[in-house]
């Protein structure tokens, strides 16, 4: 009976210290959670009275806003695009074929991705895409997050092909289908989770990005919401809280859904390092 | 028996094309032309920026110039400041706080664990710049969340971002990056055989001799992981410029944002150029020690 006591007790107070930590994470964020929903909101602290969407309708009539939206919008579909086709080609080479020095090739990829990184590169990344005529365009931040993100896509992708047995492919491959057909039409749609996460992943995390678009961009007409979101202040310099509030939730949502997506779908695991 | 190659060698080498042109031009070359840039004096305006000239050593030197090393503003006072920055937000800030937080979560009650980890893993998601938003208005002077509950239990509030920036840029990477931690010792601690715990359970021991002497000693190998990859990644993070802009005179003013005001402000690419080949080479150090202990993970799984 004693012992059962103090299990019970111990347990109670384990639950009370990870509350408290929750809370603790979570105070930052709850002035966030408020005042997208208040017309008058400020920094500070306060529940909206009356709840209110006219935040959001000032976001939805001011263009320059939407235009960024928009921008992340073609900056992230492009960047998946080309990231989600070149690891899914690559890593299935990787794993299927018999091109020489593949351990090797995986190795230096993921070593060299982890060298260079944004801030060690920022300078030669910018002089190649200026040497490339491209500074200031969506190509130049596309193009550089695909590279980026390739070496450990391929790296998750290829993790995720070499779990799927030869044997489907082989056996469609003895029916007299040509290996292209065995890629296209049997080892394609097995693989398509893999490719879902990767593509989430890569999606999510130039969405994100603000390093390489604010260095590669100059006109306010292309800058994605990251970049964006610090012109939202009046003409005596104060930020407008208003403005930042809901249209932060509304830059935050693709990411929030995404994210529930990949839990739902696959439950949120590791793959690879989600995230970098 | 030879295996049977599902792709040939050309369509092999088709396949791996695209890929390796995007990582060659984007990775592979800025690798060895920051090393090339690093020994000239490129500018981004004027003549030295068509026409560099090669300098040598010279940047290097004035990077390590005992003179100046250790004075704000300089590349040694931002190194040391990097340095405190990894040790006190990476390796005691999130580790330490992701093993309580992993540990505490496999004995809570659901709900409790759902509430912790959703709270933990939304720092870790949303995007960037909103959250250097959000912490901006917590640690506002008049208003901000914090300084409310300061005043509300009877202590002075302070003007966090001017008084104390270093600690606001500690603070906010633990708390922006404990997840990864978390997540990884979570599923460190799932790979322990339940019947490990029952029997310390059985025999009395006590939550924190169970985590030393059973769960710690056996996920060593994902510990050391964890410890690598977080130091790799806030060595070289440049999120806290979102709060701080490397002020208040320098003194949050990170590797990463260094090189951004020498390679951006400053416009001198030769120097920066410098400082990203510093950089890559400590990133080097980790990432093979880190490739090192992964080859012989895999080894010892095959």
């Amino acid at each position: 009976m004693q012992i059962a006591r103090a299990v019970y007790v111990r347990r109670l107070g384990f639950s009370a210290v990870a509350a408290l930590l929750g809370a603790i994470f979570a105070l930052p964020l709850v002035w966030f959670a408020f005042a997208p929903f208040n017309a008058r909101a400020e920094l500070g602290l306060a529940i909206p009275k009356p709840f209110t969407l006219a935040n959001f309708a000032t976001v939805f009539q001011n263009s320059f806003a939407m235009q960024a939206l928009f921008n992340s919008l073609v900056q992230a579909f492009g960047g998946v695009v080309f990231v989600g086709t070149a690891a899914t080609l690559a890593a299935y080479a990787l794993s299927r074929s018999s091109v020489p020095g593949k351990g090797a090739v995986t190795y230096i990829l993921l070593l060299f991705s982890s060298v260079v990184s944004g801030s060690a590169a920022m300078v030669p990344i910018f002089l190649i895409i200026s040497a490339a005529g491209l500074i200031d365009t969506h190509l130049a931040v596309i193009l550089v997050f695909a590279g980026g993100l390739l070496p450990t896509a391929m790296f998750i992708l290829r993790d995720f092909i070499d779990a799927i047995p030869r044997s489907y492919e082989e056996s469609a491959m003895v029916a007299g289908a040509s290996p292209l057909q065995a890629f296209f039409d049997v080892a394609l749609p097995v693989i398509r989770p893999g490719i879902v996460v990767v593509v989430v992943w890569a999606f999510v995390n130039i969405w994100g990005s603000f390093l390489i678009p604010f260095i590669l961009l100059r006109s306010d007409s292309l800058m994605p919401a990251s970049v964006a979101i610090y012109s939202f202040y009046s003409e005596a310099g104060t930020p407008i809280v208003t403005l930042l509030a809901a249209y932060s939730l509304l830059y935050s949502l693709p990411v929030i859904v995404l994210y529930l997506f990949v839990n739902w779908k696959f439950g949120f695991r590791f793959f690879g390092g989600i995230k970098s | 028996m030879k295996k049977f190659s599902l792709l040939s060698t050309r369509a092999g080498a088709v396949f791996l094309a695209p890929a390796a042109a995007l990582v060659g031009v984007f990775v592979i070359i800025p690798f060895f032309w920051v090393i090339f840039v690093s020994f000239t004096n490129r500018t981004l305006l004027g003549r030295t920026a068509l026409d560099p000239d090669f300098v040598g050593l010279q940047n290097y030197v004035a990077l390590f110039n005992p003179a100046t090393f250790f004075t704000r503003g300089q590349f040694g006072f931002s190194l040391v400041l990097t340095i405190q920055f990894v040790l006190l937000s990476a390796l005691v800030g999130q580790a330490l706080l992701g093993l309580v937080l992993a540990w505490l979560s496999q004995s809570v009650s659901p709900s409790v664990k759902a509430f912790l980890q959703t709270t933990v893993i939304a720092a870790w998601i949303l995007p960037e710049v909103v959250i250097g938003f959000a912490w901006f208005a917590f640690l506002d002077y008049d208003n901000g969340t914090l300084n409310m509950i300061m005043r509300s239990l009877g202590l002075p509030p302070g003007d966090w971002l001017l008084q104390q920036p270093f600690w606001v840029i500690v603070f906010f990477n633990t708390w922006r990056g404990a997840a990864f931690s978390m997540m990884l010792f979570n599923s460190a601690f799932q790979s322990i055989p339940p019947s490990y715990f029952q029997a310390a359970d059985v025999a009395g021991a006590t939550s924190w001799q169970k985590l030393r002497d059973i769960a710690l000693p056996l996920i060593r190998g994902h510990v050391v992981t964890d410890l690598i990859l977080i130091t790799m990644w806030t060595f070289n993070v440049f999120t806290p410029f979102l709060l701080t802009n490397g002020g208040p005179s320098y003194r949050t003013e990170i590797l990463s944002i260094y090189t951004y005001r020498i390679a951006f402000k400053d416009f001198e690419f030769g120097k920066g150029a410098a400082v990203g080949v510093v950089i890559m080479l400590i990133n080097l150090v980790f990432a093979l020690a880190y490739l090192r202990i992964a080859r012989k993970k895999t080894a010892e799984a095959e």
